[in-house]
């Protein structure tokens, strides 16, 4: 581990910085833990996992638990937790593919078969409920985010920017390039959990329909 | 299985029907309980009453359990009336309350009658008042809360002029109005906080500023955030690797002026974080209008 600190974060949190993409298996494992029962929440993103007890008198308890849990070697704790590998099936047709293409300087098909080579993460979930931060996207497919976010985006559409790519949840905004979409529901507020993916969970994208 | 008698049937029938029919809804009103927890990791925000103790006592003097949905009212404004009599409370932001045009001298525990027209006015002082009907607001929870989130619509809609709210069958009120007391700030607001976790990222001036300066709430506040308008943090931090954010957090954008997440606040930001609302004081920060006048006081 490279950087670590348990910063306060009001009467009931505590932010703990992780380095080494270790907040997702820190998450993982407190999720599993002892004190799992008095965690109103477990947020994790790039670099920091933000603890919630349920009532402020637990905190420093869960605190003890943080101590002793940074001293142990999380990403190998983690892979015997878990570890699964998710699937998701793309149609390579957005409304963006040729300008991705265009701007890194490659055909269709090369965009598509860096896109589906490689194998994903999923960060964390951040922006809007069901935005899944997915990281891994091939340094071939670097993009900024666009210039002016489009309003709407449909449920299913798989975009990426910068070093990641996500699956739109539906009903938010996004600047992110649209390369294609998935008939998998991956967000379902009628679901439990609502969300097919979690953080932590390796992705691979796999083309279906042919070649754009 | 006992069999209901034709009586039986006939009240819950009764009481299954009973309705309250808005004709104004008022400037912002919305469904809310306790919240919605433990799906913060997929990005689901916690929404639920923002004064939550003015909430809880609202649905404890009509007899209702405490999770029961009730509406949260933005400066009042509410027009409507039930289908049947019913006991109601409204606590919060101390709102002028009529039935049938009539002045109800004390707000915190009064009865409806049937198609009376209910009338609950903008309160003097505060923002946000709480009208809970005895058998609460019967609506499809969303992730198991009936709140709604204004930030991302998940929950059921904003109320609108013109809607009727299914109710409950109904409780037996409490009683004790006597023990209820209004924590609505008069004046300044007092609003103690801890430092971080990102204070230290910020000079010992920009600490300065934000505890010594009197701090007045913006007009764009709302249930994502108060915020605060008057010096302005100097330290240009830009923005950090996004991070869980706190209900009450004190973040620092880069316009200098602080923004207090509310319960509807996204789950993860990406400014520095300089302190959080202590748990106590959230709903008095609530109660915070735009105009008014607020200091920040270390915990």
């Amino acid at each position: 581990m490279t950087r670590q600190a348990i910063h306060p974060a009001g009467d009931k949190s505590l932010l703990v910085d992780v380095g080494d993409g270790s907040a997702a298996a820190l998450a993982a494992v407190l999720r599993r833990g002892r004190w799992e029962s008095r965690l109103e929440a477990v947020v994790p993103t790039s670099s920091s996992v933000l603890v919630s007890a349920r009532s402020a008198r637990d905190l420093r308890d869960v605190e003890a638990d943080l101590t002793a849990l940074l001293e142990e070697d999380l990403l190998a704790i983690q892979q015997d937790l878990a570890g699964r590998i998710v699937t998701i099936q793309v149609v390579y047709d957005g409304p963006d593919l040729e300008f991705v293409a265009q701007q890194c300087g490659l055909t269709l098909e090369d965009v598509v078969r860096e896109h589906t080579g490689t194998q994903h993460q999923v960060g964390f979930f951040g922006f809007a409920p069901g935005f899944a931060y997915i990281d891994g996207l091939s340094s071939k497919l670097h993009l900024p985010r666009r210039e002016s976010p489009r309003t709407d985006i449909p449920a299913g559409s798989v975009a990426i920017a910068a070093n990641q790519s996500v699956v739109y949840p539906g009903s938010t905004p996004g600047g992110w390039h649209l390369i294609g979409r998935t008939t998998t529901k991956l967000w379902d507020l009628q679901e439990e959990p609502p969300a097919k993916l979690a953080a932590g969970d390796r992705i691979i994208f796999e083309s279906v329909g042919g070649t754009p | 299985m006992t069999l209901l008698s034709d009586v039986d049937m006939q009240n819950s029938r009764v009481t299954a029907d009973t309705s309250l029919r808005l004709i104004n809804a008022g400037p912002l009103t919305t469904i809310q309980d306790l919240g919605r927890t433990g799906y913060a990791h997929y990005g689901v925000t916690t929404s639920g009453a923002l004064d939550l103790e003015s909430f809880t006592v609202a649905n404890r003097l009509v007899g209702n359990s405490v999770e029961r949905p009730a509406l949260e009212l933005t400066l009042g404004g509410l027009t409507g009336s039930l289908s049947h009599g019913r006991w109601a409370s409204v606590t919060g932001a101390p709102a002028p309350v009529t039935v049938a045009g009539r002045s109800v001298p004390d707000p915190y525990l009064f009865w409806i009658p049937a198609d009376a027209v209910l009338n609950i006015g903008a309160p003097a002082v505060g923002l946000r008042s709480y009208l809970a009907i005895s058998g609460g607001i019967v609506v499809e929870p969303v992730l198991g809360s009936c709140s709604t989130d204004t930030l991302s619509g998940i929950g059921p809609s904003v109320v609108q002029d013109g809607s009727h709210l299914r109710i409950g069958p109904a409780e037996t009120p409490t009683w004790d109005t006597d023990s209820v007391f209004s924590r609505v700030p008069i004046g300044t607001a007092r609003i103690r906080f801890r430092w971080g976790p990102r204070d230290e990222l910020f000079t010992a001036e920009d600490k300065k500023t934000l505890v010594g300066s009197p701090w007045t709430v913006s007009s764009e506040t709302n249930r994502v955030g108060t915020r605060l308008t008057g010096q302005r943090i100097l330290t240009q931090l830009g923005s950090l690797p996004s991070e869980g954010t706190a209900l009450g957090s004190i973040q620092i954008p880069p316009s200098g002026e602080p923004i207090v997440f509310m319960a509807d606040r996204p789950v993860t930001g990406g400014y520095p974080v300089i302190g959080v609302v202590t748990e106590a004081d959230l709903g008095i920060i609530a109660q915070a209008r735009p105009g008014s006048k607020l200091a920040l006081i270390p915990a």
